[in-house]
């Protein structure tokens, strides 16, 4: 492949590349996709949910072919008490007309890679990009480790991952730093299907998804618990920060949980199908880099496109592929690829839902790093399920002194008055910017 | 049902090269590593501290790719690159 010429080379068949790719090659563009793994899909795992949008406006009806698990009906959020839980939760019979879906990445992957290649992006698999080749300051093209391995391209779209080596070597970023990443890891547990539904209460193909917080070891960390057809997808992800600071080892937390009794009875004689761990980029608004320059754009998890409150990664990373890939386009039509042009790619960014989102929850990352991520994922759950022991026990003692001491309880949990207030203020800064 | 995390990594389909592709720049700056975090945030346990041999010892071959080890190392004293082209993991489930 020496010496080939691309109008676009897109590193990274994940949802956010293979998106890019299929915009730019069903334009007629010709694009080289590139993946390190033996096929699309190999290093990739999520929690994981998909929702309806932004794939639906790419591919119509998208769930009638794509391979999904189940149609998620009923959204839980848990916390956690040592020997008991405190459930909040929705359902409704309206999601029928299913918003969100489970799903299992490698199947996704290799079907959204499927439809780039179908476009006529030319497949380029089981190779690593070691570097981006510049000439006066502008990138045009990339060395693979291949054999010859050096690929032209007018853009190279970057779609390489959190760990991002690419944006690394362009200086857009500098390293991430443990508090702007979590670890999560997974396993799949193998259930029968019939027992899946019984268990969650669910009709023939409905789904459930359930996260959870408390007993992390008062480590910043969300669980997570997703019914598949035929498996549960259970995990969980810490914050590196705190691992590095409790040296506890991330399976240990896992295993904890999986001998929690509340959640020992759902996967109760499943079997583990398979282990795996990813990092998730938490650092959301002021972590994003640069997102465009003189030949290249950079996209999803590589830039930081995920949103931690929401649980939301997979489906910004497709809707900032399709933000690239038009721009490419628009830039292929005009002849220019410097940053003139590519730069209404970050525009897009800012004017879309990823911008806007990410910018609502800018504050998140200052709540995460200090004393009040220990009450919240450590003191709280476990004091809000105290306090509901207390309330439903029968125990002759006046209704109004147990609310009065539920509120003392409560209080003192998260510092006095004083402390309760700065935690709102916090809070609030947290969820509007 | 919890299982070893010898048995967790066997049941994960792997590729291993011949070549690591993660290295320990310098065993003397590991000796010096009052934390030896690495021994516990590894999610496939890939870095074992040796007080005999005064080394850190790097079982590759286990390694799922996360990257934990590049940011969490104090001092960065780990090099990390990617398995050559289809090497390494390769999920089934994802």
């Amino acid at each position: 492949m020496a010496e080939e010429k691309f109008d676009a080379v897109v590193v990274g068949a994940g949802p956010a590349g293979s998106i890019a790719a299929y915009t730019m090659a069903s334009k007629g563009m010709k694009v080289a996709l590139i993946e390190r793994g033996e096929f699309p899909g190999a290093k990739n795992l999520f929690g994981g949910a998909l929702f309806r949008d932004p794939l639906d406006q790419i591919f119509p009806e998208f769930w009638k072919e794509a391979p999904l698990e189940r149609a998620v009906i009923e959204q839980d959020f848990w916390l956690l008490g040592k020997d008991s839980v405190s459930k909040f939760g929705y359902r409704n019979e309206k999601y029928k007309q299913a918003n969100t879906w489970t799903a299992l990445r490698v199947n996704f992957d290799k079907w959204l890679a499927g439809k780039a290649e179908q476009a006529g992006a030319v497949p380029v698999y089981e190779t690593v990009v070691t570097e981006l080749l510049k000439e006066d300051g502008k990138v045009v093209g990339v060395r693979t480790d291949r054999d010859d391995g050096d690929l032209y391209a007018d853009v190279v779209i970057i779609a390489d991952g959190v760990n991002s080596l690419l944006a690394k070597s362009l200086l857009i970023h500098r390293e991430w730093q443990p508090d702007e990443v979590s670890l999560a890891v997974k396993e799949i547990i193998a259930l029968p299907r019939q027992t899946i539904e019984d268990r969650f209460n669910l009709d023939a193909g409905e789904g459930t998804s359930i996260e959870f917080i408390g007993e992390t070891f008062g480590m910043v960390g969300v669980g997570f618990l997703y019914t598949n057809k035929e498996s549960l997808s259970l995990g969980i992800g810490i914050m590196v920060n705190d691992l590095k600071k409790k040296r506890i080892k991330p399976y240990e937390v896992l295993d904890g949980l999986k001998e929690h009794p509340m959640i020992r009875r759902l996967i109760q004689g499943g079997e583990v199908k398979e282990y795996s761990g990813h990092l998730i980029p938490e650092g959301g608004f002021t972590s994003m880099p640069t997102l465009a320059g003189d030949g290249w754009m950079i996209c999803g998890d590589a830039a930081q496109m995920v949103n931690a409150v929401t649980m939301e990664g997979t489906n910004l990373a497709m809707q900032s592929g399709q933000l690239a890939g038009e721009t490419a386009v628009a830039a292929k039509e005009r002849g220019d690829f410097t940053v003139h042009t590519l730069s209404q790619y970050p525009q897009a960014i800012r004017n879309s839902v990823i911008g806007k989102d990410l910018k609502k929850f800018k504050g998140l990352h200052g709540l995460m790093e200090d004393k009040a991520a220990e009450v919240l994922f450590g003191q709280v759950p476990e004091s809000v399920n105290e306090a509901l022991y207390n309330l439903f026990l029968s125990d002759g003692q006046p209704k109004k002194d147990k609310q009065k001491e539920i509120m003392r309880s409560l209080r003192q949990t998260v510092g006095g008055n004083l402390g309760a207030v700065r935690l709102a203020m916090k809070g609030w800064r947290a969820m509007n910017g | 049902m919890s299982q070893s995390i010898e048995e967790r990594l066997f049941a994960i389909r792997y590729k291993a090269d011949d070549k690591s592709h993660l290295i320990i720049r310098d065993q003397e700056v590991c000796l010096n590593c009052v934390t030896k975090e690495c021994n516990f945030f590894c999610p496939a346990d890939v870095y074992l501290w040796h007080d005999d041999e005064n080394m850190t010892s790097v079982a590759f071959e286990n390694c799922i790719e996360c990257g934990t080890c590049r940011i969490g190392c104090p001092t960065q004293n780990i090099e990390w690159v990617y398995p050559k082209g289809g090497y390494g993991i390769a999920y089934k489930f994802g």
